[in-house]
């Protein structure tokens, strides 16, 4: 128990987050830098299974705890078992996930431990033995480098900002058991239900993201049903514009995003909202229909790889950051767009 | 029931935010209340109309900062306390956290304490959880609905948002909560509250009257950078008909093999 760098690695009902194995990988490089290996640990419900998985994906020491007061996530009993250990082994970094358990994870043992969090960090580097971390702040309007002069060095990595390594199925080890730190009667929580929502992509871990904004609503073609009011017949109007936003991301495998001002109108849940107030997000495409593109917008989503954008207006900021943009009416070119997808895709 | 939200003045959302020879800048936009922090000014007021008894705003900042406090006294907290210090300039996270902790234990007695997710200026999303663990207090982060509150009981039952769904969790008060914006719409400031806000005196305390030494940061963002330009080129694709565009933009988009 050593190894100068450490993993958190989320995982949820045996199935380690995505973005955990992005932690790990990213820990490789720094205990690379660093010296010595990785250990990486993993708590709750099914764990050794994810331990397992974890060693595939580079750690050299796995350590999982799996016990009933452990079984469902828990902030309390989680911070004080991963205190407990990394108060005894005292390694350099301590890394997350920036899943929303692995930031207040994060949060939490960096109280308690006397030491300081950088959370949701895009880059990493090491000079003179310390780790640097390069993070966005105003929603990526800027970007911070920031240090940590105690240790760990407590961080947590945004998702899709670091590399996956790749599942080495011929690297295993024996992970090591460990026990809760808190008595199950002494946890001031108690979980009574979960609802898992009912599939979808998530926007923060979704390759393609198609988004609509106030535009969606805009299609004069259609005639809502009869006895809806001025502000019913509108939402009607979005909600089948977000239909065909819907289309095109479910061909690309992708997930459905939406400007504030479409949020705010009522035409979709606030899950989807990209931007500052919103997700920020990162997918290697992301396509703007009907969204102007105001600054806050923006922010959400200007890191994303490749931007399309599909507006009436010419003049929408939005394609200043688009590599392709085209001027028309999404209504025509989108269902035109899911069908010339879908054929070349073969789906 | 004893209720303390914290909240932070930031940069309007619409800023145009650079870095100017080192330091930040935003132009003529207005500093305003974050906006998540809205959310749980509007979280605590309900709680406080439900089981009756007091919200009071609390937040680090220089003297201008009083605003943000106006604004939720406008919004119809009771009271609101400026924690202002010369020695809080560099303050991290954690200081931070120590210090709101040590603000919620002057008040005394307070039985939920509630958060927005984040700030917008720096997006750490911390505040909450870390304030949560130098209180010694159950975190209930990202809080979706209030089920059930019962001041009585000590007890609270809430559903909160994560990556799978939703979780629903009890726990016992006193408790830190964070909440989205899915908790409730944030009530507009009333005339007469806007009334109000400008006529109350907001008290400030100072780390002496906290009875805590200054926090020394262990974190320190030595620079701040603008993010390196897009360089966009924007292909803009036209065609004859919507087919013509369509298939001349996934040819573009496959080329670019990001699928």
């Amino acid at each position: 128990m050593s190894n100068k760098v450490w993993v958190f690695i989320d995982q949820f009902k045996g199935k380690g987050h995505p973005g955990s194995w992005e932690a790990l990988g990213a820990g490789r490089s720094l205990a690379e830098k660093l010296g010595g290996g990785v250990t990486a640990l993993v708590i709750g419900e099914q764990a050794e299974a994810v331990a397992g998985e974890a060693f595939q994906y580079g750690a050299d020491e796995v350590l999982f705890a799996d016990d009933a007061s452990l079984a469902d996530y828990r902030a309390e009993p989680y911070a004080a078992l991963i205190v407990k250990l990394v108060g005894q082994a005292r390694p350099d970094v301590l890394l997350f996930p920036t899943t929303t358990r692995g930031r207040e994870l994060a949060a939490m043992t960096a109280i308690d431990l006397e030491t300081g969090v950088m959370p949701d960090v895009t880059a990493l580097e090491v000079q003179d033995g310390e780790v640097i971390a390069t993070r966005p702040v105003y929603a990526g309007k800027l970007l911070s480098r920031v240090v940590c002069s105690a240790r760990p060095q407590v961080i947590t990595t945004r998702i899709r900002a670091f590399p996956s390594p790749p599942a080495d199925p011929g690297r295993s080890g024996s992970a090591v058991k460990v026990e809760p730190a808190m008595p199950g009667d002494s946890i001031a929580t108690r979980v009574v239900e979960y609802a898992e929502s009912g599939g979808g992509v998530s926007l923060s871990d979704a390759g393609v993201i198609v988004s609509g904004g106030r535009g969606v609503s805009n299609n004069p073609a259609l005639t809502p049903p009869a006895g809806m009011d001025e502000k019913q017949a509108e939402i009607w109007r979005a909600q089948q514009g977000f239909k065909l936003v819907g289309e095109l991301a479910g061909v690309l495998g992708g997930a459905v995003g939406a400007s504030r001002a479409a949020v705010d109108a009522g035409y979709i849940p606030y899950e989807h909202q990209v931007g500052q107030t919103g997700k920020v997000v990162s997918p290697d495409l992301y396509i703007a229909c009907g969204i102007s593109g105001a600054i806050q917008h923006q922010a959400g989503m200007r890191t994303s790889k490749v931007i399309v954008a599909i507006n009436k207006d010419p003049e929408a900021p939005i394609f200043k950051l688009a590599r392709f943009g085209v001027v028309g009416d999404l209504f025509q070119i989108l269902p035109a767009l899911t069908e010339a997808f879908r054929k070349k895709l073969n789906k | 029931m004893k209720i303390v939200v914290c909240v932070k003045q930031v940069p309007d959302s619409a800023a145009r935010v650079v870095v100017e020879g080192g330091r930040v800048t935003w132009g003529d936009a207005p500093m305003v209340i974050n906006p998540w922090d809205e959310y749980a000014v509007e979280a605590a007021l309900l709680q406080s109309e439900a089981h009756g008894g007091s919200v009071t705003a609390v937040t680090i900042g220089p003297e201008s900062a009083k605003d943000a406090l106006k604004h939720a006294l406008a919004m119809g907290c009771g009271e609101a306390i400026l924690i202002s210090d010369a020695a809080l300039a560099d303050i991290d996270s954690q200081g931070a956290a120590r210090v709101l902790a040590a603000a919620i234990q002057k008040i005394g007695d307070v039985d939920v304490v509630f958060f927005g997710r984040q700030a917008i200026d720096g997006d750490m999303g911390v505040t909450a959880p870390q304030t949560a663990r130098a209180l010694g207090w159950s975190m209930l982060s990202l809080v979706s609905r209030i089920v059930a509150l019962d001041p009585g009981a000590r007890t609270v039952r809430v559903s909160r948002a994560t990556e799978e769904g939703q979780q629903v969790v009890d726990a016992s008060l006193p408790s830190a909560i964070s909440v989205g914006k899915d908790i409730a719409e944030p009530r507009y400031p009333s005339f007469m509250g806007i009334r109000k806000a400008s006529r109350a005196v907001i008290p400030t305390w100072s780390l002496a009257d906290l009875g805590v030494p200054a926090p020394a940061a262990v974190v320190r963002w030595p620079e701040l950078l603008n993010p390196p330009a897009r360089e966009v080129k924007t292909d803009m694709i036209t065609g004859a008909s919507p087919q013509e565009i369509a298939a001349a933009l996934v040819d573009k988009i496959l080329a670019e093999k990001v699928l």
